[in-house]
């Protein structure tokens, strides 16, 4: 906390050269035909940056139409499994019979491959937003269960000893020592997961939908739309990077004590 | 249930009507699996009678604590707080400081002050009122409202003791709360906790590897071998409370009763 923060520019100026760099590059790249005669592509299968720019401009109302789409389905997803994360971690914490019954079950849950799951949802559930939110939902719950179960195991013996010699029962020692505790950590699995959040809705729009940047940019594929497809991925870039920065956000303001047990002295 | 005798002690003269409860141990001994941390302890504290415990590091001081305030049972002997065998009972009557202090660092100073308070159901507005007097009482009344992380060692160590003396508990259990502080603070809390115990007149255990703080701050000093503890000496403190600090520490009898306790302690070492 006492650590110098560098200013604004200073954090800020060195990704935003390293961002501009590359891009001039490429745009040098793409404008002279290096690439496209590199790999022995039309020139059109290459776009320059410039040209993505405007493309994202002149198609920016249905762009705007299906990156809705897809943020519901990310931040639905994203819902669903951070309330069925927390209430598990909490539950898993309380009871270490269900812990070690199903943690295995829990870690097997990251193991599913989504590309093989994905259309089998499809075809359950149909074209619409519930499989996207099933798979986005999966694909969060991993991260955001682990991290908060660490969290709430991470206050010490002593500090649980000091709740219990001050009269505290489970579930105030539950609310007033471990839930603070896991907090930070909670949010750190919660940040894990949004930036993958985005990349288990294209996957779910993949396998069948009528909507959203996935779907689109599957569409465009298929119309060798190479300038829109590159469109499609900066909006979704975009799209992570922001839920990140969000979620970075909520950290520090509501758990600026960090992770770690609390109560140092000595 | 047997019935207790409570020991004789030259604390009851001075204090007659303490809040304190007595509190008797015999034949204690507990282990951790094959370690061997506590033997055959034997220990009479009178009600509202100031006891402190030195001893080499390891040797189960912090331990013995834990055992007295029903936060683990001993392997064998009995321990009756007030009387009270059992160890919610012991629970229920100890006021325990932990020897970190453990404050939680998302809670104000006056929160974390009034912790056993709000636990005990009493309201947020009242819990801090109260928090807020004895926080003002231990001078650190202008750090109410601060962060743990905001304050300086010895600061906290004054929110620690306040969150312990609200608890209102007949018997304090106080485990280091002056070590890793420095001199000048530590002379200062010394100081602070005479004062403050003379005027709480409960039961209190003191643990401390500092012989001259033992003598200072107790009426009576007892020694804890190596490991596994036992008592194996043990003095009345003769500080006159009502002198001034560094007349107290220079005095004669002080030297005296340090140097005894000194050569205890290397004796029990060798
Ligand atoms: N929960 C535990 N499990 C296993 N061993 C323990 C446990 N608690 C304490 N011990 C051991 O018991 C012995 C006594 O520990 P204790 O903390 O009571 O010593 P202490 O006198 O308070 O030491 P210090 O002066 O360093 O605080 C030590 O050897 C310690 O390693
Ligand atoms: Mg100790």
């Amino acid at each position: 906390m006492s650590a110098r923060q560098p200013s604004l520019i200073a954090r800020w100026l060195p990704p935003l050269l390293l961002v501009a760099l590359l891009l001039g590059l490429w745009e040098l790249a793409a404008q002279t035909g290096w690439i496209a005669d590199a790999l022995s592509l039309r020139d059109y299968l290459v776009p320059a940056p410039s040209e993505i720019a405007t493309t994202l401009w002149d198609n920016r109302s249905l762009l705007a139409e299906n990156a809705w789409v897809t943020l519901r389905e990310v931040l639905l997803g994203f819902a669903v499994a951070l309330v069925a994360g927390v209430l598990i971690a909490v539950l898993l914490h309380l009871s270490p019979l269900m812990r070690r019954a199903s943690y295995p079950f829990i870690v097997a849950s990251q193991a599913i491959p989504i590309v093989v799951i994905a259309p089998v949802l499809v075809v359950w559930f149909g074209f619409g937003i519930g499989p996207k939110v099933a798979i986005v939902a999966l694909i969060c719950f991993f991260p955001i269960v682990v991290n908060t179960l660490d969290g709430l195991g991470t206050a010490d013996e002593e500090q649980r000893k000091l709740m219990r010699s001050l009269g505290a029962s489970r579930g105030r020692t539950l609310t007033l020592l471990e839930a603070p505790t896991a907090l930070p950590y909670l949010l750190s699995g919660a940040k894990i997961a949004v930036a993958v959040a985005v990349i288990g809705a294209v996957f779910g729009e993949w396998s069948g939908a009528d909507a959203g940047l996935g779907y689109l940019i599957r569409l465009d594929d298929g119309n060798l739309e190479v300038a829109r497809v590159f469109a499609s991925t900066v909006i979704l870039a975009a799209m992570a990077v922001t839920l990140f920065a969000l979620l970075a956000l909520v950290e520090r303001r509501l758990a600026w004590w960090g992770a770690g047990s609390p109560g140092g002295g000595r | 249930m047997i019935e207790t005798t409570t020991p004789k002690t030259q604390a009851e003269a001075q204090s007659p009507e303490s809040p304190g409860a007595a509190i008797e141990l015999t034949g204690v001994a507990h282990s951790f699996g094959d370690l061997e941390a506590l033997a055959g302890v034997e220990l009479n504290v009178a009600p509202g009678e100031v006891v402190a415990i030195v001893g080499a590091s390891g040797c189960g001081k912090s331990t013995l604590l834990e055992l007295i305030a029903g936060l683990a049972e001993p392997s064998t002997g009995s321990i009756a707080v007030g009387g009270e065998r059992d160890a919610a009972a012991r629970l229920d009557a100890c006021a325990w400081m932990p020897q970190r202090d453990l404050l939680l660092p998302w809670r104000l100073a006056v929160d974390n002050a009034a912790l056993g308070l709000r636990l005990a159901g009493i309201g947020r507005a009242e819990a801090r009122e109260r928090a807020g007097g004895m926080l003002e009482r231990l001078g650190v009344g202008e750090f109410a409202r601060s962060h743990p992380r905001q304050l300086s060692g010895g600061m906290r160590q004054r929110v620690a003791f306040a969150r312990t003396l609200l608890t209102g508990k007949p018997v304090l259990l106080l485990d280091e709360p002056l070590a890793a502080l420095d001199a000048i603070t530590r002379a200062e809390l010394q100081e602070l906790l005479v004062e403050t115990l003379a005027a709480e007149r409960r039961t209190t255990v003191l643990v401390t590897h500092d012989v001259e703080e033992a003598f200072f701050v107790a009426d009576r000093v007892l020694l804890l071998s190596p490991r596994p503890g036992r008592v194996v000496w043990s003095a009345a403190s003769p500080v006159d409370r009502s002198e001034p600090r560094a007349s107290a520490v220079t005095a004669p009898a002080f030297a005296a009763v340090r140097e005894a306790a000194l050569e205890a302690l290397a004796e029990g070492r060798g």
